[in-house]
Formats: C-alpha cells, structure tokens, sequence
C-alpha cells in the first residue's frame, strides 16, 4: 500500500549552536524560510501550520500565513513528531493540504524565549515534586534510572559508553557543537551533575530551530526527493516522574513506537537507520528496549557491542544527538531533520542505501512520547 | 540557603493530606468501592475504576527506597548534595521526597533500603513528609 503523506521540504536553522542576532521567532521563520526555498514553495502556498513553545497564531502572522489547519500541542520536546501525526490525518480527510511545522528556541542565548512553565504551587508537581528540590531536567528526567540500572545491573561506564558513542557520530558532521573524541573515563570525570549523571551525560543548550513542509504523497511527486511517511504513534503518560508506572520502562514509549510499526508494517529488521531523542545518557536504552530493538535489560550490551555506532547494523543519533550536536530545548525537531536527511541521502553521516528510518521522541519526562517511521520509497 | 524550598499550595483535593502532615501523620486515599487500593496523588476518585466512592485514612509511614538522584547543583533552600528521592509506600503508592537522618551518597543510599516516615515543618501550614532509614533493633 502507497503512502498518503510526505515531507517535500526540510530545513535547519541557518546556523546552529549559537545564534545571537535572532530571537525565538526569528529562528521559526529562518528556519521556515530555509525549509520552503527547500520545497520551492513561498508562504502563501501553506495552508496548515503547527508548532509548539511559540504561539503558532504569532508564526502565522509573522510569516504572513492565514491557514485553515492550525495545531498547537505542545507536550514538550517530541510536539513536532506529532504534528506531523496530527497533520498526517488534517491533511487526509481535506482540513488542509501543505502544512508547515516549525520549530525555533534562543536555549542558549536567551532572547525572547518563552519561559519554561515552573509548575505553580498547587499544581501536582508542585505540590508533590518540587518542594524536594525536583525543579529542573536534570533532577528529574534523571530519577528512574538507578531503578533500572539495579534491575539490569547496568554500570556507570555502561552509561557513559552512551555520549562516547554519539561524539564518534559528531565528529562526521561538521554542523555538531562538539566533535572532539571523548573516552569513558572523560565522561566519568566530567563534572557530577545529578548523580548518576555527569556532565557529559547532559544534553547540549544550544540556539537553533528547523522546520519541515508535508503534503499528500501524490502530490509530493512534483517535488524532489519526497519522503514518506510509513507510519506514525503517540502516547502519554503522566507529568509526574515520581508517578511513572515503571521506572525501567516508559508505557508512552512503548504504545507510541507499537503504533508507528504497525502502521508501517514493517518489523525491526526492516529499520535501517534510528533516532531516540537524547536529553540524557538513558535515553537510547528506554528507547532501544521499549521500541523493541533489544529486550528489556539488553540494551547496554547492544551498545557496548557498537551495534549503534558508526558501522553498526542499527546507526542511532547519527547527527551525534543532543549530546553532541545541539539541543535547542525541544530536541524533537532535530530528531526529525536528520531521519530526513538520512532518507534523503545528504546526511553527513549518510547511512548508505538507507531506506527506512525511525524517529523517536519524548516529551517533557517521559511524560509523552510519539515516533514517526520515514522512507523513501513510494511504498514498502 | 538564602531562600527557602518551593512550598506546596494545598487545594480543596488535596488539603486533608497536608492537614494530616501538620499533625505529623502521612493519610492516603483508598477505593471504598472494592478494590479498596490506596493511592496517590489525593483526588476525589479512584484512579482505577474512576468511583467517587472514595475515603481517608493513616498510612503506615513504612517505605522503601526506590529510586533517587543526588543533586550537586544550588537550589533555593538546598544544600548540596542533596537527594531527591521516590520512596514505595508500604500500602503500594509511590512519593517523591528527600532523605534525612542519612548522608547523602550512594554508600549511604541503597535502593529497596527501609524508611520511616518524619516530618519537618516548613510553615504555620505546611509540613513535609521525609523519610528517614530504619534503624536495627
């Protein structure tokens, strides 16, 4: 079966990293703009917009776009994994037929981004997490993971194999924050941030931003190097770390990445190429287990065996990830960019005759979750 | 610690539980419908089969560690290391919370470790539950 949706245009920001002559809207519409002279399209050809963290109202506006398909969710870092689910249906039964999803945040110099929303006192989290000191990513994305690692008996080198993996993938794109070769006792001596985790187990803060453009697969014919989408899934969980079902596995994880392959049809050796969102070192074994590329608890030992890594049969983070590329804040659109790239052949990292990829995303504390399975092939 | 920790702000669900806690007592809400399962957060249903059919009453205070981090970064009110930890209530449900009475390093913080609840007043209205090892006999 032919697929309905495809991205026919894609595009980062125009520099990465550190970008202080633009604000958070101005890093949307750079990326916009890159993404629609990538499609060959001009704004007025857009008719469906989403985007999360800014108002997607003010992206209309500013980019001078009246849109009869506008889509808001903004559940953290994977939102722009599922507007390209939410526009997959928009666009399928006729609420609009371009769509337009953008993503743009000054994480790291700051200007005119909008404030991460602290949870007020009498919030759950607020009354129930904050007051013990759980007030930021790093104390609480963290939590779960000594559960697990005493399930599995998974060890801090194990952990820190993670970030040297990812920065031997960095060091392939010229566009990565950090390149530079790193050992496991690097990671082990860098700077303890939240015990298990270290420094160089953290994401990068970066400014950056990047956009995409999808249209129905019959359409995308007139464009070039279309890239379909096999199958999409999404889920959610709970805001509350402490609430998580089980800590050594994310629920949202497992039902968003369920749906997105067996709307693809395709089985776990059929994937070609993987990305799992990585604001922390743990991420990649949630996201290889509760994807169902390893079973639970084996996934440090496919790592170990560079399984992920450059030469492996399942090349993950291939951009280097937030770890080593960039992290805007909201990672998810990277995510996406660079299975794109893969798809389309130009990834610097370039997976050769890569067919299938799989994008995986998390948002805010495995809170939500949604994955998107890409190909460029008409159909599988 | 020039500022104090974030404070809770109890609501109309959630006020017995910090009531309880002034009165250095840990409540929990169970199913009175059946299934008669604890749970947490407080709300007025149960989580499961979604009864309103629901009632207050004193949890043990024993737990277990299960999960944890230990910050080194500043934080209002905290002095670093600090551990943030998740505790599983003897009756089932699972609390965030700081350990106290303990160092906080991972010598001294051995998950499924038995934990007494106590409690430390922040303000006329609030106070918090920690845990705190059980000590042998």
């Amino acid at each position: 079966m032919g697929h309905s949706i495809a991205v026919v245009g894609a595009a980062e920001t125009t520099d990465m990293g550190r970008i202080p002559h633009l604000s958070q809207i101005g890093l949307h519409a750079d990326a916009a703009l890159n993404a629609l002279a990538d499609a060959g399209l001009s704004a007025s050809d857009i008719d469906g917009v989403a985007t999360a963290h800014e108002s997607p109202i003010a992206l209309c506006g500013y980019l001078g776009i009246t849109p009869t398909w506008v889509d808001g969710t903004g559940v953290g870092g994977c939102s722009f994994l599922m507007h390209v689910r939410h526009a997959m249906a928009a666009i399928k039964v006729g609420l609009c037929r371009t769509v337009l999803i953008t993503h743009g945040e000054s994480g790291k110099s700051g200007i005119a981004t909008t404030p991460l929303p602290i949870p007020v006192a009498g919030s759950l989290e607020g009354q129930f997490e904050a007051p013990f000191g759980a007030v930021w990513a790093p104390t609480i994305f963290t939590v779960p993971m000594l559960r697990y690692m005493q399930r599995y008996g998974v060890t801090e080198e194990q952990l820190a194999l993670v970030p040297v993996i990812q920065r031997e993938w960095a060091a392939r794109n010229p566009r990565a924050t950090a390149k530079d070769p790193i050992s496991i006792g690097n990671v082990l001596e860098s700077r303890m941030i939240s015990y298990p985790f270290r420094l160089l187990m953290c994401c990068l803060v970066s400014d950056g931003g990047g956009a995409i453009i999808l249209t129905s697969a019959d359409r995308a014919t007139d464009f070039e190097r279309p890239v379909y989408i096999a199958g999409a899934g999404e889920s959610a969980e709970t805001t509350m770390i402490s609430q998580m079902a089980d800590f050594t596995t994310s629920s949202a994880f497992r039902v968003s990445g369920r749906l997105a392959f067996e709307q693809a049809g395709i089985s776990h050796a059929d994937v070609d190429h993987l990305m799992i969102y990585d604001a922390f070192a743990h991420l990649p074994f949630y996201g290889l287990e509760d994807l169902g590329f390893c079973r639970p608890g084996e996934a440090a030992a496919f790592i170990a065996e560079r399984h992920t890594a450059p030469g492996g049969r399942l090349p993950t983070n291939t951009n280097g990830g937030g770890l080593s590329y960039a992290h805007s804040g909201m990672y998810g659109m990277f995510v996406l960019q660079e299975s794109i790239r893969q798809m389309r052949g130009v990834a610097p990292a370039q997976v050769e005759g890569a067919k299938i990829s799989v994008a995986h995303g998390v948002g805010g504390w495995f809170s939500a979750s949604s994955t998107i399975v890409f190909t460029n092939e008409r159909s599988l | 610690m020039p500022q104090s920790r974030p404070l809770p702000e109890p609501t109309p669900e959630t006020l017995p539980f910090w009531e309880a806690a002034r009165k250095n007592e840990l409540h929990l809400q169970r199913c009175a419908d059946g299934c008669g399962k604890a749970y947490f957060p407080p709300r007025r249903f149960c989580p499961r089969c979604g009864s309103r059919n629901t009632e207050w009453f004193r949890a043990s205070g024993r737990a277990t560690l299960y999960s944890y981090v230990i910050s080194h970064r500043p934080a209002p009110g905290f002095a670093p290391p600090y551990a943030i930890a998740v505790v599983e209530l003897d009756e089932g449900p699972r609390m965030m919370t700081n350990i106290v009475g303990c160092e906080q390093t991972q010598d001294a913080l051995r998950l499924d470790m038995p934990l007494t609840v106590v409690f430390a007043q922040q303000s006329d209205t609030i106070t918090l539950p920690f845990f705190t090892p059980v000590t042998g006999d």
